[in-house]
């Protein structure tokens, strides 16, 4: 077992990061997120594990910078909030057209525009519904607590590299900002060049030897039929991610009549929300994605068998609420309860609009 | 006295040129008159010649060279439109005993990517640029660059570059050379045979300082495009020369062996 | 058990920090805490605090907008947070720069003289641990002992010499709390 630390969520993803052999972080200060980069800068792991961390001029370089990284068959990865990922997404889409493995780190704040740096949940579209230009999607891993914000960093980078697609970390400043005890995982070596090789060697540009073809990382295809056929390779392997990695958590479903859908830092809400609903005799559970994509379709569909109604709570005008919709398939209704603009809700009020639910249907 | 046959000329010992194994067999997609060709020519010559095939990351740009990465035989990463420079700084930071280069046009270069080859040069990224300057968007069919002269007709200047309306070219390279991260900026062409071996050994140096560890080797070629200017081959050099060079003048603008250090000494006093 | 606490103040006066040792202070005895600060702006010079939850179980929500007990350090934070106590939950408060004093009659309430406490021991940045330990007194949720354990967690080496210092200081916050009567 590892050490244990008391950590903000912020931290937690900086020392993961030298924790599970990351060759390469590369960032712009954007709040609430900035501690990440201002970790790493104190802790040098330049000198002790080798691993690089740079302050690029933009996010825009930061992606892009990670694209460059990521082709070497590094792990390598960012982080920002929500303006700042919105500069990243023709970088994201590259990466995922050209199919590179990398995790990139969202701090979501509230928008639209420049916002507030306080903490929302409206990036959910920009994450699952693309955000850049084409068909593809990034693994979205939202972490409930800072024991998670530590420990998907590793999973988001095993993710990548399973599948050669980026993973990004969905989260928000209430995680981001918050201190929580945190088992600390063991120090993983960097991958060595051989490790690189065995792992990235058919497709990695490290150099071209007599032994191999050329690599070449572009996401470029001027042939419509070709690009086509990248397309249909890209979309077989999303069904797959979708057979394969969806991850969630249940709270109290086992005999709910009605239930919360909320990721993140709205499941710790939703989780006291239950709890004073339970205490008033009113049979709730919370289903909390840990993937927001791929999404516990399925799940929650059976579940719509069962409970009469589903309230889905996110820190946003109602985003989530449609994948919500879509599971439940018209047979049971559906309703979406948020704060946004940087405003939390409480526990108390949750309840209240669960209530609320209950008593009109809708 | 029996004729002189074909195959009694071709034979290794009277083999005076041959195309180096760095660039392949697939026909290039540039124009007639394009200086492209040329400098990838010589870019391969270079890596030939130093032996480091093995060892060199490319990076190709949004442009005329986007397909680069099909004419010579090294690994190639594709960039998005201006963010080569970035690619490059994450590849070199993480193998620092690659050889690595962006190869980029002016649009990519000068206007969208200004940001992206301003840090890395001011970092003084240990990596070497190659700077194709010829004045024009070849590849989305000849609108104005950020390097198109004053009075040149594009298909988005078709009266002329004016400053009202347009701004005025960016000379770019003059602005990289008052960088304290970089070692070596140099202007050079490749319309001569003379010019040709003046490149080269300008783009050999560029790779030769990635061993030094000196800062970013900058290396801008002043270029053709005969489609964009719609001018023969033939004309399209005349004008370069006559226009081009005016704005443009070729030779080196920094050459440093000295340490980054009291460089930087010097650039803050 | 689980205790919800609010501590709220001036930026500077030590409200974050506080938190964090009570935070630490629960790690050592192995409990679950959470600690959740108000950031950005508000930070530099203005009001700034802290929700710290202290508890036996898995914590839920590290958001609550109701207290067991609030400790409140400036009128701004008076304002806002007086009304967040939860009926027979606790309102701890120093009266240096308080102008109008809580008023609830549902709830306990205590005054430390903090500012006033650290100025007579000469080192005004002890006045976070006064009140922290007024607050133990009342609540003794954490030990003194474990206190000390987390300062050493929590403070840097070079820190470790200020620890009696402050443990001294926590005493005497215990000492001098009392109940405050309208």
């Amino acid at each position: 077992m590892g050490e244990l630390k008391l950590m903000k969520g912020n931290e937690a993803i900086a020392e993961a990061a030298m924790r599970c052999g990351c060759d390469g972080y590369f960032g712009y200060p954007i709040t609430p997120q900035s501690e990440i980069m201002e970790t790493l800068m104190l802790a040098k792991p330049w000198e002790t594990t080798g691993m690089v961390v740079l302050q690029a001029e933009s996010e825009v370089a930061s992606i892009n910078m990670l694209y460059g990284g990521a082709s070497c068959g590094k792990k390598v990865m960012t982080s920002s909030s929500s303006p700042g990922i919105s500069l990243m997404l023709e970088g994201i889409s590259y990466l995922a057209g050209a199919e590179l493995p990398c995790l990139i780190v969202n701090v979501v704040r509230g928008g639209p525009g420049l916002g507030t740096i306080q903490p929302s949940q409206a990036d959910y579209f920009q994450t699952t519904k693309g955000g850049g230009h084409g068909d593809y999607q990034v693994i979205a891993l939202a972490p409930a607590s800072v024991q998670e914000m530590n420990d998907f960093v590793g999973l988001g980078f095993d993710l990548a590299f399973k599948y050669r697609i980026p993973s990004l970390i969905l989260t928000d400043g209430v995680i981001g900002q918050m201190m929580e005890k945190v088992i600390v995982a063991e120090s993983k070596p960097r991958w060595t060049d051989a490790e690189i090789k065995k792992i990235s060697g058919t497709w990695a540009t490290t150099g071209k030897t007599k032994d191999r073809e050329r690599h070449v990382i572009t996401s470029l295809n001027l042939e419509s039929e070709k690009q086509e056929i990248h397309n249909h390779h890209l979309q077989a392997k999303y069904r797959e991610i979708e057979v394969n990695e969806v991850r969630f958590e249940e709270f109290q479903t086992k005999d709910a009549e009605y239930l919360y859908v909320a990721y993140g830092s709205s499941a710790r809400i939703c989780q006291k929300s239950v709890q004073l609903a339970r205490a008033k005799g009113i049979k709730v559970g919370l289903l909390r994605p840990i993937t927001v994509w791929p999404y516990p379709t399925v799940r929650l569909s059976e579940l719509a068998n069962q409970v009469k109604g589903m309230l889905a709570v996110e820190m946003s005008a109602g985003q989530m609420v449609y994948d919500v919709r879509l599971a439940a398939n018209g047979k049971i209704p559906v309703s979406h309860f948020g704060r946004y603009g940087g405003v939390i809700p409480s526990p108390d009020e949750v309840l209240v609009a669960m209530e609320k639910f209950i008593k009109e249907g809708k | 006295m029996a004729a002189i046959e074909i195959k009694d000329i071709i034979k290794k010992e009277n083999l005076v040129y041959g195309k180096t194994k760095i660039l392949t067999d697939n026909i290039m997609h540039y124009c007639p008159g394009c200086s492209h060709g040329v400098i990838h020519k010589i870019v391969a010559e270079v890596i030939e010649e130093l032996g480091i095939q093995e060892k060199t990351i490319g990076v190709s740009p949004v442009g005329c060279s986007v397909l680069a990465y099909n004419y010579l035989d090294i690994d190639w990463q594709q960039a998005a439109h201006g963010r080569a420079p970035a690619l490059a700084t994450a590849t070199k930071r993480l193998l620092p005993d690659h050889y690595v280069f962006t190869y980029q046009g002016d649009g990519d270069l000068a206007s969208i990517g200004t940001a992206e080859i301003l840090h890395a040069c001011n970092r003084g990224e240990n990596i070497t640029v190659i700077f194709v300057n010829n004045a024009i968007y070849g590849m989305t069919g000849g609108q104005m660059a950020p390097t198109t002269l004053m009075g040149m007709a594009t298909a988005t200047s078709p009266y002329g570059r004016e400053a009202a309306l347009h701004g005025y070219p960016l000379k770019i390279t003059e602005l990289i050379a008052q960088l304290p991260g970089v070692a070596y900026v140099t202007r050079q062409s490749v319309q001569t045979p003379a010019a040709v071996r003046k490149a080269k050994k300008a783009i050999k140096k560029g790779f030769e300082n990635q061993d030094k560890k000196i800062g970013t080797s900058f290396i801008e070629i002043v270029s053709t495009c005969s489609s964009g200017w719609k001018l023969s081959p033939v004309d399209s050099n005349r004008w370069m020369e006559e226009h081009m060079f005016k704005f443009y003048p070729l030779g080196d603008l920094k050459d440093s062996e000295r340490n980054s250090e009291e460089e930087y000494k010097k650039y803050i006093e | 058990m689980t205790e919800e606490i609010i501590i709220a103040g001036f930026g500077g006066q030590g409200v974050l920090s506080m938190g964090k040792i009570l935070a630490y202070s629960g790690v050592m005895q192995n409990q679950e805490v959470t600690w959740m600060p108000s950031y950005g702006p508000e930070m530099r010079g203005g009001t700034a605090n802290v929700t710290v939850i202290v508890s036996d179980e898995r914590i839920s929500s590290p958001i609550v907008h109701q207290y067991d007990t609030a400790i409140i350090l400036n009128q701004q934070s008076m304002d806002k947070f007086e009304k967040t106590v939860k009926t027979g939950g606790i309102l701890l408060f120093d009266p240096n720069g308080i102008t109008h004093p809580p008023k609830r009659t549902d709830i306990k309430i205590f005054a430390i003289d903090g500012v006033e406490e650290a100025t007579r021991m000469g080192n005004p940045k002890t006045f976070n641990m006064i009140v922290l330990g007024a607050y133990l007194k009342i609540k003794p949720v954490v030990k003194t002992e474990n206190v000390e354990k987390g300062l050493r967690k929590s403070l840097p080496e070079r820190h470790h010499k200020l620890i009696p210092m402050n443990i001294d200081a926590i005493k005497l916050g215990m000492e001098k709390v009392k109940e405050f009567s309208l």
